[in-house]
């Protein structure tokens, strides 16, 4: 790693370079994930291309491009936008509180004329840029003291209790595991980290005793009990249970799953879609899934290890932990290890919302890969 | 600036070390989780999987039908064209039953009904919006189906009584299974299925019922089937025709005969129990009850008081009147209590004691013997033989006919009736038995109670001096060199003077039923008595005055008619008992029918036919 240490620091990066430096590796990756899901949506649909499978494709390309072109924008455009996208996010997650549309008992959506959103979303994102963003105005003593915690704490805090409210517990959590991540990778110090980790714990519990509406409750509860109604709220993880161990370790052949395709699975298209995969390509196929997510993990921290600045290390790092957190809640939940929470699995899953996240974040990491030795200002002001 | 980022790059990297150890750690722990799940413990969930995936339809058999004894079908099964509706396919059930309604009707009741059903059940579970369609708007829906998304046409098996109420008592009728008749046969709790309910649908529904087959089928969650695996589908083995002993053309003809009467006819073949007739009328739809009968239909039932539910024939107790007084004869001849030539003095009324017995006809009879006394039905006679035989012994001999036994014929709904006799009544009144009850008996009346089909095996046992036992079911009818019946234990002589006065009552001049005009088969004779059996107490201030006619009574206080009834009297072969409930005189109500039906069922024997041709022929020859 020494080699890069020395490399001058740049000021401006010519477009042949920056094309030049483009992490293919972590594209490829990419790629092969996102057809795995276009492989697992034909299947589902019995062999068919519509109604997913293709659009599926079709959207990861066109988001691929997407990203690649904000990949190449100057690393300074991103820094200047981190605090006005939070507090845009901010402002939008109170919008949906106010005037949010309803969907299943959850105030989630907001409707913009033609496009309808999901500001929690736009959230993980803008968080991350925002703490990078505050963490690389910060002197290294200070972001390791309790003192500067205040301002972090607060902008973890507010979007997480205004996602709690919606109600959204999974996204609540993820993005608040995502900020404690990236608190924790600014370098806090240890000690503050064990006594915010116990007073977290002691609130943790208070909340899931007091604070859980009931179909979060329901759901712990068949979590730790599935078997015990297997046609009613544990249905959903006993029918993923069984088809993922009725896959064996071949599974039962592409095309081939009895489960999914008998519709046995709910979500099976989004939330469940691991489990189609698992059923059908077996342990071989689903471990493979992981050594794949874990190979775009590690580009993703190798790339911000690389980075000379602490606004792309933290923001990279931010990404790889919200994309992490995505795929380890997913697969826990269809597993079993956890309650059922609303987390697709990222670029498999069909969703436009999700990969379009994903796909900007990834926009991220390869932005800072590519300007990893420029100098940035470490301006306090909101835009720089 | 340089010195910093250094720092802080130190810090971060040993810190995302860290955390990526964790995240491995994560990983490696869900790696492990799908290791045991899919590794480890595969072949449970292999298991539930197929569980999930293939279900066993059942295959609802077809039911047996019941023939009469010439396989003429008395039961069978018809097409009940319906529409099922698949809750799971319909968005708005309203909007669809108005369009439902352009093609069939739907009543109030009836959509309710359907609303009900349709969110109460599984969603996969189909309801049934009509049922027993005809066939053109059942292909009027057929052709508007694409419309209606979530109606599906469906043809079921509706069982189908063709006689209806001729035959309803002895066959009763299907339905669906009660809750505390269904057990773990999951045939019993198919939607489909019909259980007999009553009459020899319930009573042969083992043999009827079938065997249900099994398809394999693979399902969906939903439970819909999403195809059929031919392969180790069981098909259902349909159920055993039954074949009774009735006769359906004598049946019916018997039935229009009875047409408006609260009446019973049974009919019992002498030589080998076959029961070819067994009537009640009025009678009940049974094509009702296997639709499902309205709530009012069944009520209107329950209230009449001619009992249509009820069947007489087996059920129905009366008093057995002069119809007992053969019987008494056999018991007096047997006892030695009379020699049959004896003649005893009618004067139109004996005295007991205080109080005084009448014969029917207020004038008497004068001096009678034995023959007299059947033929004309003479009360005072029989007051005296049943003085002298007591209580005791005629019981004995009854009970040797057949009263006090209870013919269901195995299906159930028959009666004992009732002889009495002295312990009887110690245990029943704790009060001891008086001899003008004896008197009373002697005449078929008192405490006597006795079924149509009681009747039936009296004039059975009579004509043939066997122990005649009617049965229902042709498999019970043996094979006629089998015919094993049992003898009874009564002398050539005490039968012979019964029956000689049976056929005096039906052929001698001086007979009364002779105004019959008897069979009018040829050279056939017939034998036959008949019976009055008072409903109510004449009073002596009425019998002083004039014993009032059954026409100025209400229906429920007329007497009622009896007749039995056996012919050809020298080789007897059918006998037939007939009851008109409040009808009135026996010979003049309850005769006619009788013979009728008895000619009915001659006119179908092949040896009675051969007689017939056979003197035809030699009436023919004889000129030449």
């Amino acid at each position: 790693m020494n080699e890069f240490r020395v490399a001058r620091i740049e000021r401006t990066i010519p477009f042949r370079v920056k094309i030049a430096r483009i992490n293919w590796m972590l594209v490829l990756l990419l790629c092969l994930a996102a057809m795995t899901g276009v492989a697992v949506l034909y299947s589902i649909a019995d062999g068919s291309w519509t109604p997913r499978a293709a659009q599926h494709g079709v959207r990861f390309g066109v988001l691929l491009l997407v990203m690649l072109g904000l990949a190449l924008i100057d690393i300074r455009w991103w820094m200047s936008l981190a605090y006005p996208t939070y507090m845009i996010a901010i402002l939008l997650l109170v919008g949906v509180e106010l005037v949010g549309v309803k969907v299943m008992g959850a105030q989630r959506w907001l409707q913009l004329g033609p496009v309808r959103l999901q500001p929690a979303e736009i959230m993980k994102l803008a968080l991350v840029l925002a703490l990078a963003r505050y963490y690389h105005g910060l002197a290294i003593e200070r972001a390791t003291s309790i003192r500067h915690l205040a301002i972090p704490a607060l902008m973890i805090a507010a979007p997480v209790l205004l996602i709690l409210h919606q109600p959204d517990l999974g996204t609540a959590m993820l993005v608040g595991a995502t900020g404690v991540a990236m608190v924790f990778l600014a370098g806090l110090s240890w000690r503050v980290i064990i006594i915010g980790g116990i007073t977290g714990l002691i609130g943790g519990i208070a909340f899931l005793i007091f604070g859980l509406h009931d179909y979060q409750r329901a759901r712990i509860e068949t979590f730790l009990n599935p078997e015990s109604d297997p046609l009613g709220a544990g249905y959903h993880i006993l029918q993923s249970k069984i088809a993922l161990g009725s896959g064996g370790l071949t599974g039962k052949g592409f095309l081939g799953g009895t489960q999914s395709h008998l519709n046995f699975l709910p979500e099976k298209q989004t939330d469940f879609v691991f489990t189609a995969l698992g059923e059908e390509f077996g342990f071989i196929g689903t471990l493979s899934v992981l050594i794949l997510y874990v190979l775009i993990l590690m580009t993703g921290m190798m790339i911000a290890g690389r980075s000379r600045h602490t606004f792309g290390r933290l923001a990279t790092a931010g990404v790889c932990v919200t994309f992490a957190l995505y795929v380890l809640v997913n697969i826990s939940m269809v597993i079993g290890l956890i309650p059922v929470v609303g987390v697709p699995l990222p670029l498999i899953s069909y969703g436009g919302t999700v990969m379009l996240t994903v796909m900007i974040g990834f926009a991220l990491v390869m932005n800072m890969h590519i300007y990893r030795d420029a100098e940035l200002p470490t301006g306090r002001g909101f835009f720089l | 600036m340089a010195r910093r980022d250094e720092d802080s790059g130190a810090l971060f990297t040993r810190r995302a070390l860290v955390l990526s150890l964790a995240g491995l750690a994560g990983f490696g722990a869900l790696s492990a989780r799908l290791y045991k799940l899919q590794i480890l413990e595969s072949d449970r969930y292999r298991g539930l999987s197929d569980e999930n995936q293939f279900n066993y339809q059942l295959l609802v058999p077809s039911r047996g039908r019941i023939l009469d004894r010439n396989g003429v079908p008395l039961a069978e099964n018809a097409d009940n064209f319906r529409l099922l509706l698949e809750p799971e396919q319909v968005h708005d059930l309203d909007a669809l039953l108005v369009q439902l309604s352009k093609i069939v009707t739907l009543t109030d009741a009836g959509r309710a009904r359907i609303k009900k059903a349709a969110r109460r059940r599984s969603k996969s579970t189909a309801v049934v919006l009509v049922e027993n369609l005809d066939w053109s708007t059942f292909a009027k829906a057929n052709l508007l189906l694409p419309e209606l998304s979530g109606v599906r046409p469906d043809v079921a098996e509706l069982r189908v009584y063709p006689d209806g109420p001729y035959m309803a008592h002895v066959l009763g009728y299907v339905g669906r299974v009660p809750e505390d008749m269904q057990t773990d046969e999951p045939l019993l709790r198919h939607p489909g299925f019909r259980i007999g309910r009553t009459g020899v649908e319930k009573a042969k529904d083992q043999l009827l019922r079938g065997e249900a087959g099994a398809l394999k089928v693979e399902v969906s969650a939903l439970g819909r089937v999403v195809r059929e695996l031919p392969d180790p589908a069981t098909r259902a083995r349909p159920g055993k025709d039954v074949v009774l002993t009735l006769d359906r053309s004598i049946q019916n003809f018997a039935a229009n005969r009875l047409e408006g009467q609260s009446a019973a006819v049974c009919a019992i073949d002498i030589q080998t129990g076959a029961v070819p007739v067994l009537l009640s009328t009025p009678g009940f739809d049974p094509n009702l009850f296997a639709m499902g009968i309205s709530g009012t239909d069944y009520k209107a039932l329950l209230a009449d008081d001619h009992k249509p539910l009820f069947n007489k024939s087996l059920g129905g107790t009366y008093p057995p009147a002069s119809c007992f007084k053969p019987v008494v004869a056999v018991a007096a001849l047997t006892h030695g209590v009379t020699d049959g030539k004896e003649r005893i003095r009618c004067t139109g009324k004996i005295k007991l004691g205080d109080r005084e017995f009448h014969c029917w006809k207020r004038k008497g009879h004068g001096p009678v013997n034995m023959l007299g006394a059947i033929g004309t039905s003479c009360d005072i006679y029989f007051y005296e033989m049943a003085r002298r035989l007591g209580i005791d012994r005629i019981h004995d001999t009854a009970l040797e006919f057949g009263f006090g036994h209870n013919f269901d014929l195995d299906i159930g709904g028959g009666n004992a009736g009732l002889v009495p006799d002295q312990a009887w009544k110690r245990a029943r009144f704790g009060t001891s038995w008086s001899q003008g009850e004896t008197l009373i008996s002697g005449i078929g009346q008192g405490y006597l109670a006795a079924t149509p089909i009681q009747l039936a095996v009296m004039t059975a046992r009579l004509a043939s001096g066997r122990k005649v036992v009617p049965h229902l079911m042709v498999q019970d009818t043996p094979a006629p060199d089998e015919l094993d019946v049992q003898g009874l234990d009564y002398s050539l002589e005490a039968l012979g003077a019964a029956r000689a006065g049976m056929i005096a009552v039906c052929e001698a001049p001086w007979g009364t039923a002779h105004r019959l005009g008897g069979l009018g088969l040829g050279d056939i004779q017939m034998a036959g008595k008949s019976g009055t059996g008072q409903v109510r107490r004449i009073s002596k201030v009425e019998r002083d005055d004039r014993v009032r006619k059954n026409n100025e009574l209400p229906w429920k206080l007329r007497d009622h008619a009896l007749f039995v009834t056996y012919a050809p009297a020298d080789r007897p072969r059918y006998a037939v008992a007939v009851v008109v409930e409040h009808g009135g005189g026996g010979s003049s109500v309850a005769a006619p029918p009788a013979r009728d039906i008895l000619r009915e069922l001659l006119r179908s024997d092949p040896v009675t036919i051969a007689r017939l041709s056979g003197a035809e022929q030699a009436n023919n020859g004889a000129p030449t």
